[in-house]
């Protein structure tokens, strides 16, 4: 086991090996905490100098196992390099005397630096020549350094929840570390940590591979792995399973739905998977699909398969630790275990329709939704009510298929599934198992669909729910709980969304904006807050908590139009407080503001408007600007004479445009009015001693303002730099 | 369909596994398992409980710096897990051995492998694995970071580092192993019902166990009294807390012999008439946590009250050693 240390520009260098061997970390946690080993080992070896920084991001390399985590550097440096620093002093013309022997000043630095004054020399600065002292700091090993900071590394990776193993008084980890290798050049890092000596001996597969083996360097660490039946590297465990699964379908003619987050998940899950097949009774397919996969992929991280045809086969891929199973008892384990659940769900499947889905409703009278707010049946009745106000809106608003009976229907069934034995046993179906029943039972399509949907869309990339009825009911779940939940105060905190209403006011603007929706949110708020008055337990939403609501939901919008329509905050805070009553309809304001607002014309126009404002502001004192109207006779200023032309000029032309909602042609009409407002500003006085004068000017400017911020108001735009 | 079968599965059929261990052979081998490596051997404990932490040797002996290590099986009494002994599974009553290792001893999971290879399994023919499983126990303000371990898919044992129970940190850290001895028989076993598990060579698992099962889930889900089992709750609770009250208003030695570990029976009892009042679905949503609140307060006092108390007790011994 000699060091093999390479030789580079004349400076020796090594690789490292670092390997943390570990009780079983959990499989979601181990990509993450790889990337933050390799990030911190990266520091390390910058602030030491031991690699260099155009090198170091590409020398080194993290991954893990479930036993392991793993980091491989190359060409660090064994030693640190010697670094010469030249310390200043006294100035030449004070160290020395007329007969250039040295001063005390000259002594006591030279003392100080603990050189002899014949070892000082003499720098040339820009103010002139200087004493000065040169101190060689020699480079420590790597070695030590290594032994000093690996342990802080080990400690600084963070885990969402870690644990103490050797005592209250021991270093938190995800789980115990068991053994750690370190080596650099060949050589171990000494250091102990939780007990555990560094050392050159890495463990195998925890059933396959040898307990105590030795390594040499990273070439000889992967294959010593390998031999014993461990695939460090999450892609070649990836890559692994994804060809035995194409094999093992291909030859049945079979497949199986793309899934890399379970591909990722079985990956991380084993340290020599190997797939295998295990079949069910196909009686079991007449179940529906959703229940099969819910069971196969979530409970058992099984791959399902089916048919070309798209038809679920009665078979299943399961992710073994193991490279074979050759008496099939593995296989025989995993398949009675799907049997059990299997045939827990059709009871369930059975039992539950004993009864009409329909026929659960009185139940979800003892279903607490909230303590205040009564039981979810008294939820379902405020939901009937907002399904039914919502289909009624979009129906008059020209959506030809809302339809009020079907809403009233879907919002019904909607939560009657929560009191069944099968979502009792697969909480995350809710919603999927009521549509089926509701299906299965003979209810309309749309309406099974909308049941199925209604949690729909639980995330910004969840699609909406495929029908209007569906939205309808969805929209009415959601504005329930929003308008409900802050009623008796229980709003969510920064840390504390128990009721996930931030998710439910996402969900809100997803569904207006993604189906064009007409409507008006303060109208829906309200609707929502009558429904909640009319219906037990009765409870009044103030005209505050209607606000609190509206403006919680108009966050929502605002991040949902930064973060995923890439609007910048000024666009859409310019085009909001035009209003934003109806989304969609201040979504395509917005549009337009980021449309024009590079335009020549615009920006200026954008800043003059700023400028109109703050100049009411001033004038705000004993001026009522709502009553202020224009005397056009007392216009007597050219400058000022046109720009109230080109207002009624261009006022009329953008209130066309706005009429049709071409809001960017408007906006375009608006920026001619720049050369007008230019001319103002800079002819026209406003503040002036006459109050006629100075009022009708105010008027002006107050109706120029108010006229052209129906769209957006430009004084809330910034600069370009602001986007 | 059955075309598919044929074509993809491996060529051979899985095999029967061998004639595996009876319930009570594999309870008796994995106390004399445990007993072999410095486990003293205790007895379930009398008083209805949900899970083994709950037993006194858990809860209590995990407090606090004396090293300990038992085994000992408790039937776990789950009220809302009952099925009128109908479903092949579920069980109202499950019979859990358990394990208390302090400290956690470095190589605790190959002790732990090593027990399921003295019952009969081949380690390197199975897919055995440690998937994260965090345990937690608000009514006893307890909690843990482990997994649980899979057996072919099959979940067999909860594998715990405890962190805290009864609300104190603890130090040192003691490991607990639950295993789910009706499973492993099943599995042992290959039968799919729990019920047909050879409960000795002899004696079957329905047998024993059937009208139990029917009898208790009858009573949880239809026959147990709303009203007066929350009477007992009270009342428990009430005499738990008087308990726990008169033992701090005692001073230093007057601590000594009082009867903490009557309060924890109580506390028990609290945690029993609570799940079954869950059962009967007799609790809302918000007064459940209201519920498992007042229970773990209890269980957090009757903890820091054992730890005074033993605390003291271990001085004492330390000073007539001295």
């Amino acid at each position: 086991m000699k060091a093999k240390a390479a030789v580079e520009g004349g400076k020796s260098r090594g690789d490292f090996l670092f390997e943390i061997g570990c009780e079983e970390i959990p499989a979601g946690m181990i990509l993450t905490a790889s990337r933050e080993l390799k990030a911190l080992l990266q520091k390390q070896f910058l602030a030491n100098g031991l690699l260099e920084e155009k090198s170091a991001e590409a020398s080194i390399e993290a991954f893990g196992a479930p036993r392991r985590l793993v980091a491989i550097a190359r060409g660090v440096r064994m030693r640190q390099e010697d670094v010469t620093r030249e310390i200043t002093g006294p100035p030449k013309s004070v160290a020395y005397d007329q007969v250039g022997e040295p001063t005390r000043a000259a002594m006591s630095f030279a003392e100080k630096q603990g050189i002899p004054v014949s070892k000082l020399s003499i720098v040339n600065t820009p103010k002139g020549e200087y004493l000065c002292a040169k101190q060689v700091v020699i480079g420590r090993p790597a070695l030590k350094i290594l032994g000093e900071v690996l342990p802080q590394v080990i400690l600084e990776i963070s885990w969402p929840r870690s644990m103490y193993w050797t005592g209250a008084h021991g270093p938190r980890f995800i789980r115990p570390i068991r053994w750690i290798v370190a080596l650099l050049g060949g050589k171990v890092v000494p250091f102990s940590f939780a007990g555990v000596q560094t050392g050159s001996h890495t463990e195998g597969h925890r059933f396959l591979g040898k307990k105590h083996i030795p390594v040499k360097s990273p070439a000889d660490y992967e294959i010593k792995l390998k031999k014993n039946f461990v695939l460090g590297r999450p892609a070649e465990r990836e890559s692994k399973i994804a060809t035995e699964i194409r094999a093992l379908t291909s030859r049945g003619g079979l497949r199986t739905h793309e899934d890399t987050e379970l591909l990722r998940l079985v990956a991380y899950l084993n340290e020599y998977p190997s797939v295998i097949v295990g079949d069910f009774d196909p009686a079991y397919l007449a179940l529906p699909d959703e229940i099969l996969l819910t069971v196969m992929r979530d409970h058992q991280k099984y791959f399902g398969l089916e048919s070309r045809n798209g038809e679920l086969a009665p078979h299943f891929l399961a992710v073994i630790n193991l490279p074979k199973d050759p008496k099939g008892l593995v296989r025989a384990g995993h398949e009675r275990v799907l049997r059990a659940r299997f045939a827990d769900a059709q009871f369930f499947w059975q039992t539950d329709q004993k009864i009409k889905l329909g026929d659960y409703l009185p139940k979800l009278a003892a279903v607490t939704y909230e303590s205040r707010l009564g039981s979810y049946s008294d939820k379902v009745a405020r939901m009937r009510s907002l399904a039914r106000w919502l289909a009624e809106q979009w129906f008059s608003g020209g959506v030809s298929q809302a339809d009020v009976a079907g809403s009233d229907r879907a919002a019904e069934l909607a939560k009657c599934d929560l009191v069944t034995g099968m979502v009792g046993e697969f909480p995350e179906l809710q919603g999927v198992v009521g549509g089926l029943y509701a299906r299965a039972q003979g209810e309309a399509e749309d309406i099974a669909w909308a049941v199925y949907d209604h949690y729909k869309p639980l995330g910004l990339d969840d699609p909406l729910p495929r029908n209007l009825t569906g939205c309808a009911v969805a929209l009415a779940d959601k504005l329930d709980s929003l308008v409900a939940c802050f009623a008796v105060g229980a709003v969510p905190t920064g840390s504390s969304d128990p009721f996930a209403l931030r998710r439910a006011a996402q969900g809100i603007v997803k569904i207006i904006l993604e189906r064009k929706l007409p409507l008006s949110i303060s109208a829906a708020i309200s609707a929502a807050a009558k429904a909640l008055k009319e219906n037990a337990p009765r409870i009044e939403a103030s005209e505050a908590v209607q606000k609190q609501v509206l403006d919680f939901l108009l966050e929502r919008a605002r991040y949902i139009l930064r973060e995923r329509h890439g609007f910048a905050y000024d666009e859409i805070n310019a085009a909001f407080a035009a209003g934003a009553d109806d989304l969609v309809d201040a979504v395509d304001r917005v549009a337009a503001v980021k449309a024009i607002r590079n335009m020549k014309n615009f920006v200026p126009l954008a800043a003059s408007f700023k400028r109109i404002r703050n100049i009411l502001e001033k004038s705000a004192s004993g001026i009522d600007k709502s009553q202020l109207t224009v005397q056009a006779d007392l216009l007597w200023e050219p400058a000022e004479r046109e720009l109230y032309a080109a207002a009624q000029r261009i006022g009329e032309e953008a209130t066309r445009k706005k009429k049709v909602r071409k809001y960017r042609e408007a906006l375009e009409a608006i920026s001619e009015l720049r050369p007008a407002v230019d001319l103002f500003f800079d002819k026209v006085l406003v503040m002036v001693e006459d109050q006629n004068v100075r009022r009708n000017r105010v008027a002006l400017l107050a109706g120029l303002l108010k006229e052209f911020s129906t769209i957006a108001d430009f004084s809330e735009l910034g600069g370009e730099e602001a986007k | 369909m059955k075309k598919h079968v044929k074509k993809i599965a491996d060529a051979k059929p899985a095999a029967k596994l061998v004639k595996g261990l009876s319930f009570q052979d594999l309870l008796l081998k994995l106390e004399e398992y445990w007993t072999r490596r410095d486990c003293i051997l205790q007895q379930p404990y009398d008083i209805e409980v949900g899970a083994g932490t709950m037993h006194p040797e858990t809860f209590l002996r995990v407090l606090g710096p004396e090293p300990y290590r038992v085994v000992y099986a408790q039937p776990s009494r789950r009220p809302a897990d009952g099925r009128y002994g109908e479903n092949p599974n579920r069980l109202y009553k499950h019979t859990q051995l358990q394990v208390i290792l302090k400290p956690a001893p470095a190589d605790v999971q190959d002790l732990y492998l090593e027990s399921l290879a003295a019952v009969g399994i081949n380690l390197k023919e199975h897919d055995i694995r440690f998937e994260e499983d965090n345990w937690e126990s608000p009514t006893l303000g307890a909690w843990g970071i482990g997994w649980q371990v899979l057996l072919d898919g099959q979940e067999i044992t909860q594998f715990t580092y405890f962190q805290q129970s009864g609300g104190q940190n603890l130090d040192p850290i003691s490991v607990e192993l639950t295993y789910g001895l009706d499973r492993i028989a099943s599995y042992l076993q290959g039968v799919d019902n729990v019920f047909d598990v050879r409960w000795s060579e002899t004696v079957t698992y329905r047998q024993v166990r059937l009208a139990e099962e029917q009898q208790f889930s009858a009573y949880s889900f239809d026959y147990a009294d709303a009203v007066s089992t929350r009477k007992q709750f009270d009342l428990a609770e009430a005499e738990s807390a008087r308990l726990l009250a008169a033992y701090a208003s005692l001073k230093g030695p007057q601590k000594k012999g009082f009867p903490i570990l009557q309060a924890y029976d109580l506390c028990l009892k609290c945690s029993h008439l609570f799940n079954l009042l869950d059962a009967r679905g007799a609790i809302s949503v918000t007064e459940r946590a209201a519920m498992i609140a007042r229970v773990r307060k209890l269980a957090i006092r009757v903890a820091a009250a054992w730890l005074e108390q033993s605390g003291g007790a271990a001085r004492d011994a330390a000073k007539v050693v001295a």
